[in-house]
C-alpha cells in the first residue's frame, strides 16, 4: 500500500511541476470563482444547499487559518477561539442591526449603507458599511486577542489549554448577561439575552445602496467570503514567510534558546494571539452577516474544539492542510450528513444522522490519530517530528529542561 | 587564597577601561544549594576567556546568570559598561552577548540557514505591516540576511545550509549553534562546552575559529569547556570554580601549577 501511495505522491508531484506555482494558483482561484456555476451543473437535488454549506465553510476556513497561526505556527494550544468569532460577530450585531434603536434620537447613524428600508421607512440604529465592519472588528478582537493572551503568556501546553477555555466560556456568558449595560456599565442592551441580535444588515458595497439579497441569491455573497478568504490565505502566506513567522516557530520549537537567540517571547507571542483573534473576528462577521443572527448559542465550546479538529486533521501549521481540514469537516457537518438523513430510514432504522455528528467526529479524529497523527495535509516540519528520527527520550529531556530556566516574559 | 593575593595575581592587561564583562560578586541559590558563590569575572575587549572546572562545579549556572536566563541571586552584571543583571534574555543578546548550550538547543524542524536567520531576529528591523505588504526595505533586508545566514554558515564551515538541523551530525550541530549564536551579530560569545563530542580534529578547527573570530571579527569568547588541550591552547586568562567558588584564575600556566586547581580535578592527597 506504501509502494502505491509514493507512486501515487510522485505522479502527483510531477503533474504539479508541469507548470508554475502561479499557474496552478490562478487555476484554483478560477475554479473557486466559477464554483457557483459548477455545482449548477452537477446532478444533485439541490445545489442551493450545496452552496449555502459552502458559504460558511469559507467563514470556517478563515477561522481554521487564524487559529492555525497560534497553534500550529506558534504552538500555542488555544481551546477558547470561540470567544473571538463572538467578539466578532458582536461588532457586526452592534455595527450594523437595530440593537441601539436610540442613536441620534431615533434616526440611526448610517454610513454608506441603505438609509430607508425596502419599504421606504427610515430604519434606526447603527448601521455601518460591512466592508468596513469587517477591518474595526479585526482591529477589535485582535486588542481583546491581547487582552486575553497577556495573562496566559507564562503558560505552557496543558495549563495554557486550560486558561483558554476558560476564556472561551467567559466572553459568551459575559454577552448573554450584558442586557442591561456592559461589564456593569450603563444600561443599554448589548445582547438581547439568549434571543441573540438579528436581524443583521445584508451586505452591500459601499457606492450602491442595493444590498445582497441572500439566501435567496447566494452567488454574490459567495464572491465576497471568497474575496477574504484569499486574503486570508495570503496574509498567513506572507507572515509565514517573514521574520515574524520564523520567530513562531523558533518558540513553537524551543522558547529557551528563542529568547536567547533575541527573540522577544512577550511581543512574538502577543502577535500570534492578536493576529489568530484579528481573523476570527473578520470570520465573525462574516458568519454574523451571513447567519442573519449573533447568538450566544453559537458560541459554545463545541465550536473552539470543532475548528481545532480543522487544523488538527488538515495539518498543523500547513495553510493548504489546515483548508482542506475546514472544507472536509465543514462540509460533513453542514451538507453531507443533511444528505444522508434519509439512508437510515430505507434500512428501517428510525434516527437522525445529524445528530450523532460528534460521535462520527470523534470516530474520524480517532481514525486519523491512528493512521495519520500528522494531519492529511501536514507541513514538512510536522511530519518530521511525528515520523522522523526523533529520539523521543532527548526530545523529552528538552522539554522538561525548560522547567530549569527562569525565562522572564514580563518588564 | 585571600581575596588579596586573588587581585594581585595577573589580571587581564586590559582590566579596567577596557572590560567587556564584568561580573561582580554574584551568588545563586537554588533552595538550600547555592550553585554560585560570590563569584566576580571580567572578560577583557577581544580576549579569549576559558571558564574551567569539575563537573557540577556551577560554570553552566554562572552563564546563565550572565546571559538573563537566571536571575543571579546578588551580584551584578555589567556588560560595555551597561548593567545588564536580570535583564531580559532578549535584551541580553540584542547588547551583544550570543551564547550556545551545552546540551543543544537547535530549532530542530528548522534548516541550518533558518536557524541562522532565527539567530539575527534582534538585528533585522522589518515591521509586520512591511511583512505582509513586502516593501522594498523589507525584501532588501531579507535578501541581506539571506545571504549574512550563508556565508556564518561557511565561516563556520558547515556545508549543508538546508538540511534540517535534526539531520545533521553532531559537530555540525555544535558548528550551527555557533553560526546562530553569531547571527545576532555579538560583541561577546559565550560558549558552553563546544567541543563535547567533537574528535581532536574538529576540536582543534574550533580552536582556530575562535581565534579568527577575535583576530577578524574582533568578538571575544567566554568558553566553558571541559577539554584542557583547547583551553590551554586557547585562552588568555583561566578561572577555576569549584563548588561553585573561585578557587583560582591566571594564565593557562598560572593555573595549571596551581595545587588547589590540581585538588580540584584529581582529588586531595589523603
Amino acid at each position: 500500500m506504501s509502494t502505491a501511495a509514493a507512486t501515487l505522491r510522485t505522479s502527483a508531484t510531477n503533474a504539479r511541476r508541469m507548470l508554475p506555482d502561479w499557474v496552478w494558483g490562478a487555476i484554483f482561484v478560477a475554479l473557486a470563482i466559477l464554483y457557483p456555476y459548477i455545482i449548477q451543473g452537477l446532478p444533485i437535488s439541490n445545489p442551493d444547499d450545496l452552496l449555502d454549506a459552502s458559504i460558511y465553510t469559507l467563514g470556517l476556513i478563515i477561522m481554521a487559518l487564524g487559529l492555525n497561526i497560534v497553534v500550529g505556527f506558534a504552538g500555542l494550544l488555544d481551546l477558547g477561539y470561540v470567544a473571538f468569532y463572538a467578539i466578532g460577530a458582536f461588532v457586526i450585531g452592534w455595527l450594523g442591526s437595530q440593537q441601539f434603536p436610540d442613536v441620534a434620537g431615533g434616526k440611526g447613524i448610517h454610513i454608506l449603507t441603505p438609509v430607508k428600508s425596502a419599504f421606504g421607512s427610515d430604519v434606526p440604529g447603527i448601521h455601518v458599511n460591512f466592508f468596513f465592519v469587517i477591518f474595526i472588528a479585526a482591529v477589535f478582537t485582535a486588542l481583546w486577542g491581547v487582552i486575553l493572551g497577556a495573562p496566559t503568556l507564562r503558560l505552557r501546553g496543558d495549563y495554557l489549554a486550560i486558561v483558554t477555555l476558560a476564556f472561551g466560556e467567559i466572553v459568551p456568558r459575559i454577552f448573554e448577561n450584558s442586557t442591561s449595560g456592559i461589564f456593569g456599565i450603563g444600561s443599554t442592551d448589548f445582547s438581547n439575552g439568549r434571543q441573540g441580535i438579528t436581524p443583521i444588515d445584508k451586505i452591500n458595497f459601499p457606492w450602491t445602496d442595493t444590498t445582497f439579497r441572500y439566501p435567496l441569491e447566494l452567488k454574490p455573497v459567495y464572491w465576497v467570503g471568497l474575496g477574504m478568504v484569499l486574503f486570508v490565505i495570503f496574509l498567513n502566506r506572507r507572515l509565514r514567510d517573514s521574520r515574524l513567522g520564523r520567530a513562531w516557530i523558533a518558540v513553537r520549537e524551543d522558547e529557551v534558546a528563542a529568547a536567547a537567540m533575541g527573540v522577544n517571547l512577550v511581543r512574538t507571542k502577543l502577535w500570534a494571539y492578536a493576529l489568530g483573534a484579528a481573523l476570527g473576528g473578520f470570520a465573525g462577521v462574516f458568519l454574523g452577516t451571513y447567519t442573519n443572527t449573533v447568538n450566544v448559542d453559537q458560541f459554545e465550546f463545541g465550536f473552539s474544539v470543532f475548528i481545532l479538529s480543522m487544523v488538527i486533521i488538515g495539518g498543523m501549521g500547513n495553510i493548504w492542510g489546515v483548508i482542506l481540514g475546514a472544507v472536509a469537516l465543514s462540509m460533513i457537518n453542514r451538507y453531507v450528513l443533511k444528505e444522508l438523513n434519509s439512508v437510515p430510514d430505507t434500512f428501517g432504522l428510525d434516527f437522525d444522522v445529524t445528530s450523532i455528528s460528534f460521535g462520527l467526529y470523534g470516530f474520524f479524529m480517532l481514525v486519523m490519530m491512528v493512521l495519520r497523527p500528522e494531519g492529511l495535509l501536514p507541513s514538512s516540519r510536522r511530519k518530521l517530528e511525528l515520523h522522523g528520527e526523533v529520539d523521543e527520550s532527548d526530545h523529552i529531556g528538552a522539554e522538561s529542561d525548560h522547567e530549569l530556566y527562569e525565562v522572564r516574559q514580563q518588564g | 587564597m585571600s581575596e588579596q593575593a586573588q587581585q594581585s595575581q595577573a589580571q587581564p592587561a586590559s582590566n579596567g577601561g577596557g572590560a567587556l564583562l564584568e561580573a561582580a560578586n554574584i551568588s545563586k541559590v537554588f533552595g538550600g544549594l547555592v550553585a554560585v558563590n560570590d563569584v566576580s569575572f571580567t572578560v577583557p575587549e577581544r580576549g579569549i576567556v576559558s571558564l574551567i572546572g569539575p563537573n557540577g562545579a556551577g560554570k553552566t549556572t554562572f552563564f546563565n546568570c550572565m546571559t538573563g536566563l537566571y536571575k543571579p541571586s546578588t551580584g551584578r552584571v555589567y556588560f560595555n559598561g551597561r548593567d545588564i543583571t536580570a535583564k531580559r534574555p532578549d535584551l541580553v543578546t540584542k547588547a551583544g552577548v550570543a551564547r550556545t548550550f551545552q546540551n543543544i538547543k537547535l530549532f530542530r524542524t528548522m534548516t541550518a540557514i533558518e536557524n541562522v536567520q532565527v539567530g539575527m531576529h534582534g538585528t533585522l528591523r522589518s515591521r509586520v505591516t512591511g511583512m505582509v505588504l513586502r516593501t522594498p526595505f523589507n525584501r532588501r533586508e531579507e535578501k541581506s540576511a539571506y545571504a549574512k545566514a550563508r556565508e556564518l554558515l561557511n565561516f563556520v564551515g558547515l556545508k549543508r545550509h538546508n538540511e534540517l538541523a535534526m539531520n545533521l551530525p553532531y559537530g555540525d550541530q555544535r558548528r550551527l549553534e555557533i553560526a546562530r549564536a553569531l547571527g545576532s551579530e555579538p560583541k561577546l560569545l559565550l560558549l558552553d562546552e563546544p567541543t563535547a563530542g567533537m574528535n581532536p580534529q574538529e576540536s582543534d578547527e574550533l580552536r582556530r575559529l575562535m581565534e579568527t573570530l577575535r583576530s577578524e571579527r574582533g568578538v571575544s569568547v567566554l568558553l566553558i569547556e571541559h577539554d584542557m588541550r583547547v583551553v590551554m591552547g586557547v585562552s588568555d586568562y583561566i578561572t577555576v570554580l569549584d563548588h561553585g567558588e573561585k578557587i583560582a584564575e591566571g594564565s593557562p600556566q598560572e593555573v595549571r601549577a596551581n595545587p588547589r586547581v590540581i585538588e580540584a580535578y584529581l582529588g586531595s592527597q589523603a
